[in-house]
């Protein structure tokens, strides 16, 4: 299919990874903050393609993953109500709640469903008058255009019987909390491509001015992934730390600024619980003042929840690049994709959830010690 | 979550006065949402996720990229020809 199929190739692929050995001389880390590209990078391999210099540390950038348990925890108490048709995408079904999951909920009789867009909850939303439609509005930037949508569609057609739980994260303010964390051992980061293919590259600048870091915007494919991190070794190699476009026929430095205005009128900032990490200051979206009557939240005052982790799961230090999903005790003993503890465990792009499907259960060398040449 | 593919643009109409679209991503053809591409025609490629267009695809910027992979390759068998190596592989598509 065009522009996936072209970087794709396996002998372009080889040459990259080896022009990236050839530019580097020591050791270095390199967080890739989205979930996709953890995915992408351990379904194709690219990191046993590289360099034993470089290290890829996986990022926080999995929106299943951080949403706080609390808010599943109210997922489950409106999707128990009666009359209520609960939406959400499928990823979120099998995550851990305190107690249960939406498919434990589904089983005992609610009426739980999943969706690929907001806009199939505003059909059904308008498809069942009588009934109180629900979608659980998670996601990172990228996914906040189509939910705002949803809202102001739902305004616009008079549907009072739609709503929404809101849990949308934010990248640069996730960046910030990983820079500042004790331990941390991010020398760089590859930026989400879609993510600022909405954002734009505009509110990195002073991210990568104030920690001294290279911020690469990298793509999905094997060989985006491969040029992000050849153009990001560059730059930590030449004591440079700017912000790089390597996804150019996506982002722009702008962004989509229709998307942006929308964002703007249809959500505000909030401080946000990241699941596993905390609360960081301004890291995510709630529905502004004037779309309050939107939020499910209120409509349904679940806002009194006690959740409560299980203490096996390390999905928090996952999270941060601390610990690598391998390193953890309870991965592929206690915690499997089908007894998942943490909900990294759970998401297609949950770090967990990769390495276990990709059969990684062999606890990787550290970079920058010993390596036979292979 | 964050994925999002790449699809070309086959219709473009309007639906209870939001911009909708037909969108062909290699054979599968689904409604999109273009209200956030004003701007995108016909024929163009587009980024869609969660059945929203979020990006158009720059075709001069998809060629530079895939030049300088091209280039890269280049210079890598050059360097093998001026050590006198052979090149590994066959010829590069």
């Amino acid at each position: 299919m065009k522009h996936l199929a072209e970087y794709r190739d396996g002998d372009t692929a080889r040459r990259l990874a080896a022009e990236i050995g050839r530019i580097v001389t020591r050791p270095w880390a390199l967080m890739e903050v989205c979930g996709g590209q953890t995915h992408s990078i351990i379904r194709n391999g690219v990191d046993q393609l590289l360099p034993p210099e470089v290290e890829l540390i996986h990022g926080p950038g999995c929106p299943v993953c951080v949403t706080p348990l609390e808010t599943i925890d109210r997922a489950l108490a409106i999707a128990a109500r009666p009359g209520v048709i609960f939406c959400s995408f499928g990823d979120m079904l099998r995550v851990p709640g305190s107690r249960d999951n939406l498919f434990a909920v589904k089983a005992r009789g609610a009426d739980v469903r999943v969706v690929y867009s907001p806009l199939d909850a505003i059909a059904l939303a308008k498809a069942h008058p009588d009934r109180e439609v629900v979608f659980l509005a998670i996601g990172f930037e990228t996914t906040a255009p189509a939910n705002a949508m949803a809202v102001k569609l739902a305004r616009q057609h008079g549907l009072a019987n739609f709503s929404m739980l809101v849990s949308h994260v934010l990248v640069p303010p996730a960046i910030e909390a990983i820079m500042r964390s004790p331990g941390n051992r991010v020398s760089a980061f590859l930026a989400a491509g879609h993510v600022c293919s909405v954002m734009g590259t505009w509110q990195y600048p002073p991210l990568a001015e104030r920690f001294r870091v290279p911020i690469v915007v990298t793509g999905f494919e094997p060989l985006d992934l491969l040029e992000g991190i050849r153009r990001t070794v560059a730059q930590l190699e030449a004591g440079r730390h700017e912000v790089e476009n390597a996804y150019a026929r996506v982002v722009t430095e702008r962004g989509n600024e229709a998307a942006q205005r929308v964002i703007a009128e249809v959500f505000a900032p909030v401080d946000r619980a990241w699941r596993g990490i905390g609360v960081i200051p301004d890291s995510g979206w709630r529905l502004a003042d004037a779309y309050r009557d939107f939020d499910a939240e209120i409509r349904f005052a679940v806002g009194d929840v006690t959740a409560v982790e299980s203490p096996l799961c390390h999905s928090g230090e996952v999270l941060k690049g601390t610990l690598k999903p391998n390193q953890c005790p309870a991965f592929g003993r206690e915690c499997t994709p089908r007894t998942p503890l943490g909900a990294t465990m759970v998401s297609s792009e949950g770090a967990c959830a990769a390495y276990y499907h990709a059969g990684r259960f062999v606890e990787p060398a550290i970079a920058g010690a010993t390596h036979d040449a292979s | 979550m964050c994925l999002a593919v790449p699809g070309r643009v086959e219709s473009i109409h309007d639906e209870q006065g939001t911009r909708m679209g037909r969108v062909n991503f290699g054979g599968v053809v689904k409604d999109v949402c273009l209200a956030y591409l004003p701007d995108l025609d016909v024929g163009d490629y587009t980024i869609v996720h969660v059945d929203f267009a979020i990006s158009k695809i720059d075709e001069a910027s998809a060629h530079e990229t895939l030049r300088t992979f091209a280039e890269l390759g280049l210079l890598d068998e050059g360097l093998a020809e001026l050590r006198g190596e052979a090149t590994d592989g066959g010829p590069t598509p």
